[in-house]
């Protein structure tokens, strides 16, 4: 059963070292106040999981700067100086990872798949040291799932049962990482009572959801 | 020709290749300007692979809605009849082929139809975000950049030598200075933009042109 907690206790759930994948693209869409925690109780050497590492001052990218992180799986850097930096400099190990084939890896962890067969990142350097398996003719890539510790998520709604309703383009990468960690998180604009989110317009069904936190 | 006169030129050309119903994903940056350009009587959807079908264009100053953006961070609005979806979906539907057509910027191309946007080994490298997925999934790709880069050198080339996005997945190159078709002879010209001759492209180009019977200009 989902529990309500603070923003602080939230963060203080994940010890360094740890692996989260964060939910958002380009700052829209993440759990902002628990990141902000994070950064205020500086747990280190994370694991990252992200669809982009978003700006050096907003969203994901806050914990780069401030050196906290020390692995990323990501499809995107281009947008954040401090991850290309930290990778230069061997601070940080990056692996860039086609988004539709990352979100694929984490959906099938998400579904208790041993992975997925995909056609991207064939004849790339992509392809390098995996499995290619025929299918009817045609290749595919061997893309093993991904899973972590957590998952910070972030929606505009919840009820108290910890459906989940998102707003917009903030919806994203969110839905997907709630099913994949061992313990989901979900930053929310209002919490609201059962019932109130008709069971029909719900996107994530709280079987996933863990912890609810009230956006500062 | 500026900068900016390019991209026009480039995006009014691509725009021609819009069917009305298509649905369409433009890449970051000189794809975006073939928005600007939808031929009268066309009708397109525009995907962002952020999760929207039906991206209308930006916001008026003051309008903007943080929550409501492309895949280039860039503030957005949706059209009546858009849908927003996770992530995940959005790749089902370009990976499974339900794109019309993309169209993706790129360092290099080539005849083979390979091509390389996403690093340059020491210099430059964003990552490919979404882009191997489109071209891999979409069922028309076509590149859209200038013809040289900026030391004057040919981005079309016989073999790519940056790290490929994806192998033989462009139908179509546009330039400012030419139209050139992939065929699975090689690269098929097809047309020149208005101010260049068919001389002047093959000598800016490094890839073999095998020349069309009826050249047209744009």
């Amino acid at each position: 059963m989902v529990k309500i907690i603070s923003a602080k206790e939230a963060a203080s759930l994940i010890k360094s070292g740890e692996s989260i994948m964060f939910g958002g693209f380009l700052a829209v869409g993440s759990a902002e106040t628990i990141i902000e925690e994070l950064k205020e109780l500086g747990t280190s050497d994370l694991e990252m999981i992200v669809i982009a590492t978003d700006y050096e001052d907003k969203g994901v990218g806050i914990l780069v700067s401030n050196k906290q992180v020390s692995s990323i799986k990501t499809s995107h850097i281009g947008t954040n100086k401090a991850t290309q930096n930290q990778m230069n400099n061997n601070e940080i190990k990056v692996d860039l990872i086609p988004q539709g084939t990352l979100l694929e890896q984490i959906r099938s962890a998400g579904a208790g798949l041993g992975g997925v067969l995909t056609p991207t990142g064939l004849g790339t350097v992509v392809a390098e040291g995996k499995q290619v398996i025929e299918v009817d003719g045609k290749e595919f890539l061997l893309e093993k799932p991904i899973s972590a510790d957590f998952a910070l998520i972030r929606a505009k709604k919840a009820d108290k049962y910890g459906n989940l309703v998102y707003d917009k383009t903030a919806r994203n990468s969110n839905p997907i990482m709630a099913t994949a960690a061992k313990i989901t998180i979900a930053e929310v604009d209002e919490i609201v009572e059962a019932g109130e989110i008709p069971a029909e317009d719900v996107v994530t069904p709280g079987v996933f959801v863990d912890y609810l936190v009230l956006k500062k | 020709m500026e900068v900016i006169d390019k991209r026009v030129v480039i995006g009014k050309r691509v725009a021609q290749e819009l069917k009305d119903g298509d649905y369409v994903n433009l890449g970051i940056g000189l794809p975006t300007e073939v928005a600007n350009h939808i031929p009268e009587g066309v009708r397109v959807f525009f995907q962002s692979e952020n999760g929207i079908m039906g991206a209308g264009p930006a916001p008026t100053e003051g309008a903007e809605d943080e929550n409501l953006i492309n895949a280039g961070g860039g503030f957005i609005t949706a059209i009546k009849g858009a849908s927003y979806f996770d992530t995940c979906l959005s790749f089902a539907i370009i990976r499974g082929g339900h794109i019309d057509l993309t169209v993706l910027g790129a360092l290099q191309a080539d005849q083979c139809g390979k091509l390389a946007n996403w690093m340059i080994p020491g210099k430059m490298i964003p990552g490919m975000g979404g882009a191997m997925d489109l071209v891999t999934g979409s069922r028309k790709v076509i590149v859209a950049m200038e013809h040289c880069d900026r030391r004057g050198n040919s981005k079309i080339l016989d073999n790519c030598s940056l790290p490929l996005t994806a192998k033989n997945k462009v139908n179509l190159i546009v330039t400012e200075r030419a139209v050139i078709e992939v065929t699975s002879d090689g690269l098929l010209l097809k047309e020149v933009a208005k101010g260049y001759t068919v001389e002047d492209v093959i000598s800016c180009t490094d890839a073999k042109l095998i020349i069309s019977e009826n050249i047209s200009y744009f």
